[in-house]
């Protein structure tokens, strides 16, 4: 077993302003499943980044089944046998399975012989237990399903070294369970896996070795029987973690938000939010688990006024808001931190004045006639900056150029300025690194004590625990169930983001979930 | 003897579909790469008139077809360069060479208005099949071009829905991340598309001046390269259904000349409009249809494509 | 080949961080000196001196009182129509339809002053003013519609109008208009004395500049400081954010498109009450088309519009004397076309910073 695949010796890589990578080594045995295992920004996936021949290494060099290689692209990865599934899916949503499989292939014949092709996928996706429909598009498929896909494109290829960056990201634990079984078949045929990851219990649960990245370095390796969460904890973040935000008990007031039997329409004007009732009281975060896609933005934007009601009722303290404009429902006190921050919540060309009145401008107290008090706005903007610590290079720089903790700072500043009676918060903190992380969650927080109800759409369970007063799962655009946080645990949930009645078959569903997970509040 | 006349107008909507066609298609093979090319107009009016010239020079009518084709190409690749090397604006670039196209054919093609063009494409009529019924006289009694033309037309569907680079063509204009991500040249599969929708707007300008006319004068392709945009979304970037769609707007142009010649009482300038307004309207129907059917372009169309920002 | 179109360049571009100052100098001055080089290698083609056509064309555009004076009359109607676009493509409304809105505002003006020629000018001049705004207007709001219910490609509905408005001036002048008097020619009778915009001096110089001035600076205080303005700007820069913070899209692409239109239309008013004095085909030479590049090179700014309207009329006077001595007119539309392609290339120098290429570098 103790065969090495694959030696990155030294990799460094540099990005303008940082060192992504700082001499890296890592080992990849044949037939192992080694876990990636760092903070956002610690260099992970830079570092898999350059085994699949996305970047190339400044400095060090990858010495693969005994020979010096030099990937040039992720062609030449591929056909060394090194695949990568990454996190966003790289597949072409109009086409058909076997076409985003068969493409690139240069095997495949100039004129494309789909029946035949189709044929060898569905006897490779038997196989390894990867349960696909070569002839289904891919807008059809559920992320779990796309994701297969994606290995089983690997697995097409002949990749004998398969990199998962952040695979249960999107997955429920009972999806995730089932992939982690399909992985271990994988290697049985002597084929390695690379699992990036910042979830503990993941490593624990799957991996023979795990090295760990901090700050652009590998700070160990340890083998399986090396492990506890606790070391891997400590290596990660490199001091002891203490569990943080104590909740203070807010004395939650009347309903804020009301949801009455809400319907919608997906993109693809099928369903996508059927019978949604909910209700948020003022100091109270009801934070809302599910797999991304199974109506989530539906949700948030039938409340902010973007997505048309097909049945049902909406309420902000009393007054109907049901299919009002979305001027309207800002002026009735809703903020929408939405999922695409630059772009949608943010202007990316402007400045942060611009981005800043964004929802104020038409409000009296900025108006000098049909023109915009300037000098009072950027008096604002500055204030805003300061109590919010947005770093910028200057108020009118556009925007587009912040990282992304500081964008999320400044969309929260402007939408909290407005003193919201009620914050739809749709994954607040992805992509943001911890201290950024950290910072978005105590400005929630304290938004409940003020006593603004929020609600918390992410697909991270340890925020939406960490968080949350109440917890709600969508599963296909339906409300599977709800429980109070403090008795909530991760199996059930975990039931319910399947699309379990929580209350008729949770007794019944067999406990095979190989994912034994359990809360940790170690973050 | 009304026979006649609707054989006529047909066989007439027929030639004068034929130029857009070879336009639309040359768009077509573009837009599914994933980039807008709105200098159509300019490029086939600069193939216009090189393939006129090289048409007077040589008294060989296929060597200015060649000619055409090579300035055409000429034309797309400077396109190409700035949309797809120097990520430019698509729409601005595509405009700057309908501009510069117009200017350039004006500047080459001022010593060549009134200049017969010794040999232009002749009739060939093509044996059994011209001498069917209707079928014949409509469609295969024409110049050699237009049967050029029913040979492209599957050749283009199958290269696009049934063959390999056909799948690499349409997933760069799709998504050319993921396209790149599989080891397909998103740069080098845009440019070659590109110049060969240059090189086929060429031939659609080459057919006014060697063939349709044959002459040259300015701005003698009046939009029907524009034309030939809105075609491609009426066709929904598929040459088969262009095909047919391009004939319709050569039916109209050809009747509006028809009823000109029978006399009736509508100014010729409102007759010359229809074309033109047809357009609209047919892009208006075209739009609200494909909504409801959710067809959409190509999703990557008029993005230029940056690695840095995967 | 791969090398070639991905790597060949032995320069790279590293994004910038912030866009470079300088740059957006320096790029379109080197724009102008490239199109001209280009120009220069088509004329040495064609044997032509082309250090003497150019010669020949600056010192007639700018070289003289009565040159200048010609450049600004040609550059009127290239400001107006440039303002007009520009004010659409702020929003990313691609208004190609310029030339036939400002056709439509000539109709319409041109059919005040035939309908009453004898009435004054403190009547008819408004009268036409407001007659040519509001008709460029609806050419503009009309392919707005569809645009802003069903997302209809508004380049090809506004550029099919541009035929159909030249086709229209051609029916008027060759029937109903065409003077009885005029020798068969498709010319209207001369417009009377009310319906000519007053000129300063004694040059040709007419109101219209004021129009142009007046606007250009309306246009900078409504983008720049209105609430207006500030909803054109979030829609161009970002619909889905525009959207997200409840401003009324659809009413701002129709509103934005029929003040874009009058404004073109206000352009074909001022032409033929300020210069041409009567109704006949090929009132423009393709001004609205030339307005197009005079925008894009200003950068949509208004003042900078003004002084790219002003260099345009001086080439158009120049490529008009340049005639006289056998070079073609379309030679002027081909430098502008080059022109705008100098620029567009040159706008990757404000986003990138072109370093030499080294060694080490990877990825792409």
């Amino acid at each position: 077993m103790a065969v090495i695949m694959l030696h990155m010796n030294a990799i460094t890589k540099r990005f303008p302003g940082v060192v992504a990578n700082a001499g890296i080594d890592f080992d990849l045995r044949t037939g192992e499943i080694h876990a990636l295992l760092g903070e956002n920004g610690s260099g992970k996936s830079t570092l898999m980044s350059i085994l699949a021949g996305l970047y190339r290494q400044d400095e060090g060099e990858i010495i693969f089944k005994g020979r010096r290689v030099d990937f040039r692209s992720p062609r030449d990865a591929i056909g060394a046998g090194i695949g990568m599934v990454h996190q966003h899916f790289k597949l072409v949503e109009t086409f058909t399975v076997a076409d985003n499989i068969l493409l690139g292939d240069k095997r495949a014949a100039f004129f494309l012989n789909r029946s035949k092709s189709e044929a060898s996928i569905e006897g490779l996706s038997a196989r390894y237990g990867l349960q696909i429909n070569p002839r289904a598009k891919i807008w059809q498929l559920s992320v779990g399903e796309k994701q297969r896909v994606e290995i089983v494109k690997m697995l097409y290829r002949g990749s004998e070294v398969l990199i998962l960056d952040e695979p249960t990201a999107v997955l429920t634990p009972r999806e995730a369970g089932e992939l982690f079984n399909n992985l271990r078949r994988m290697t049985g045929g002597g084929r390695s896996v690379i699992v990036i990851t910042h979830k503990l219990q993941e490593v624990m649960e799957i991996a023979d070795r795990v090295t760990v990245l901090r700050a652009g370095r590998a700070v160990a390796t340890l083998e399986r029987d090396e492990l506890s969460e606790r070391k891997l904890a400590w290596l990660m973040v490199g001091r002891d973690v203490v569990v943080q935000h104590k909740k203070e008990p807010v004395h939650s007031s009347n309903i804020i938000l009301d949801l009455y039997n809400v319907s919608a329409l997906n993109d693809q004007s099928r369903p996508g939010l059927e019978d949604v009732s909910l209700n948020i009281r003022g100091g109270e975060i009801l934070g809302m688990a599910g797999v991304a896609g199974n109506g989530q933005r539906e949700l948030a934007e039938v409340i902010a006024g973007l997505r048309p009601v097909t049945r049902g009722a909406i309420t902000i303290e009393g007054r109907d808001i049901t299919n009002r404009t979305p001027r309207e429902i800002i002026a009735a006190g809703v903020s929408h931190i939405p999922e695409d921050r630059l772009g949608t919540g943010l202007i990316p060309g402007l400045g942060a004045v611009d981005n800043l009145i964004l929802k104020e401008y038409r409000q009296p107290s900025l108006a000098r006639g049909p023109l915009i008090d300037w000098k009072r706005a950027r008096a604002d903007a500055e204030r805003l900056v300061d109590r919010f610590n947005v770093l910028l290079t200057s108020l009118d720089a556009p925007v587009k150029f912040l990282s992304g903790g500081n964008l999320q700072k400044l969309l929260l500043a402007r939408e909290i300025s407005a003193c919201p009676k009620l914050i739809v918060a749709v994954y607040p903190v992805r992509g943001l690194d911890i201290g950024a992380m950290q910072a978005v969650h105590q400005l929630l927080l304290e938004q409940r004590s003020r006593g603004a109800a929020i609600l918390l759409i992410s697909e991270d369970l340890d925020e939406i625990f960490k968080l949350s007063d109440r917890i709600g799962v969508l599963y296909e655009g339906r409300l599977t169930g709800f429980l109070p946080a403090e008795h909530a645990d991760l199996e059930e949930i975990g039931l319910l983001m399947m699309g379990s009645k929580w209350t008729d078959d949770m007794e019944e569903q067999p406990n095979d979930i190989s994912f034994t997970a359990r809360v940790t509040h170690l973050l | 003897m009304t026979t006649d006349i609707l054989i006529a107008i047909l066989a007439t909507a027929v030639t004068a579909g034929t130029p857009i066609l070879f336009a639309a298609l040359g768009e077509i093979l573009a837009e599914r790469s994933g980039v807008l090319n709105l200098g159509v107009e300019g490029m086939m009016l600069v193939g216009a008139i090189s393939g006129f010239v090289i048409g007077v020079k040589t008294a060989n009518p296929w060597l200015g077809l060649i000619m055409a084709m090579v300035a055409g190409g000429s034309m797309a690749m400077i396109h190409a360069f700035l949309c797809v090397s120097l990520k430019a604006n698509q729409v601005v670039s595509g405009l700057a060479l309908t501009l510069f196209g117009i200017g350039l054919s004006g500047y080459l093609g001022k010593a060549m208005i009134g200049v017969p063009l010794p040999q232009p494409f002749q009739t060939v009529n093509l044996p059994v099949l011209s001498d069917l019924p209707f079928i014949g006289p409509v469609f295969f009694q024409h110049d050699p071009l237009v049967y050029l033309s029913f040979l492209l037309v599957p050749a283009l569907w199958a290269l696009i829905f049934k063959t390999r680079a056909g799948l690499n063509m349409r997933a760069v204009g799709e998504n050319p991340a993921t396209a790149d991500s599989m080891g397909i040249n998103v740069f080098l599969t845009r440019y070659i598309y590109v110049i060969a929708g240059g090189m086929l707007a060429g031939i659609g300008g080459a057919y006014l001046s060697l063939a349709y006319v044959p002459s040259w004068m300015e701005n003698m392709t009046a939009g029907r390269g524009w034309i030939a945009v809105a075609l491609v979304i009426f066709a929904t970037w598929n040459p088969l259904s262009a095909l047919w769609g391009a004939y319709i707007f050569g039916g109209i142009d050809a009747l509006g000349f028809r009823l000109q010649a029978l006399d009736v009482m509508i100014s010729p300038y409102f007759l010359k409009m229809l074309p033109y307004l047809f357009t609209i309207a047919v892009l208006i129907l075209v739009t609200r249809k494909n909504l409801v059917n959710r067809i959409g372009s190509p999703k990557s169309l008029g993005v230029p494509y940056d690695r840095e920002e995967r | 080949m791969t090398s070639l179109l991905q790597h060949g360049l032995p320069i790279c571009f590293e994004k910038r961080l912030a866009p470079s100052r300088s740059a957006v100098f320096i790029v379109p001055v080197l724009s102008v000196i490239l199109a001209l080089l280009t120009g220069g290698v088509a004329l040495a083609l064609s044997g032509k001196d082309p250090l003497a056509v150019y010669y020949i064309m600056f010192s007639r555009a700018f070289g003289s009182t009565y040159g200048l004076s010609e450049t600004a009359v040609r550059a009127i109607p290239l400001l107006l129509a440039g303002l007009g676009v520009a004010l659409a493509f702020r929003m990313q409304l691609w208004n190609i339809g310029g030339e036939g809105q400002l056709f439509m505002g000539a109709i319409a003006a041109g059919w005040v002053a035939l309908s009453f020629p004898q009435a004054p000018a403190w009547v008819l001049l408004p009268a036409m003013f407001a007659a040519g705004g509001l008709a460029g207007g609806l050419w503009a709001f009309l392919p707005s519609i569809p645009r802003a219910y069903l997302g209809v490609n508004e380049i090809i509905t506004t550029l099919m109008l541009n035929y159909v408005a030249i086709l229209t001036l051609d029916y008027l002048v060759y029937g109903p208009w065409r003077d009885p008097g005029g020798y068969n020619f498709p010319l209207s009778a001369p417009f009377g004395a009310g319906a000519i915009l007053p000129a300063f001096g004694d040059t040709r110089i007419h109101a219209g500049l004021l129009f142009g001035l007046i606007i250009a600076v309306i246009f900078y205080i409504v983008i720049y400081r209105s609430r207006w303005g500030y909803e054109i700007r979030v829609i161009g820069e970002s619909p889905a954010a525009a959207r997200y913070a409840g401003i009324n899209i659809p009413r701002n692409i129709m509103l934005v498109m029929f003040v874009s239109g009058a404004i073109c239309g206000l352009a074909g008013m001022a032409e033929v009450s300020g210069v041409i004095h009567r109704m006949q085909p090929g009132i423009s030479a393709g001004y609205g088309y030339t307005a197009i590049i005079i925008a894009w090179l200003a950068k949509l700014n208004p003042f900078a519009i003004i002084l790219v309207a002003f260099l345009f009329g001086g080439l158009q006077v120049g490529g008009f004397i340049a005639q006289t001595s056998g070079v073609p007119a379309a030679m002027v539309a081909m430098l502008q076309g080059s022109l705008l392609f100098f620029v567009l290339g040159g706008e990757i120098l404000l986003k990138y910073r072109v370093r030499w290429r080294t060694r080490t570098v990877g990825g792409g």
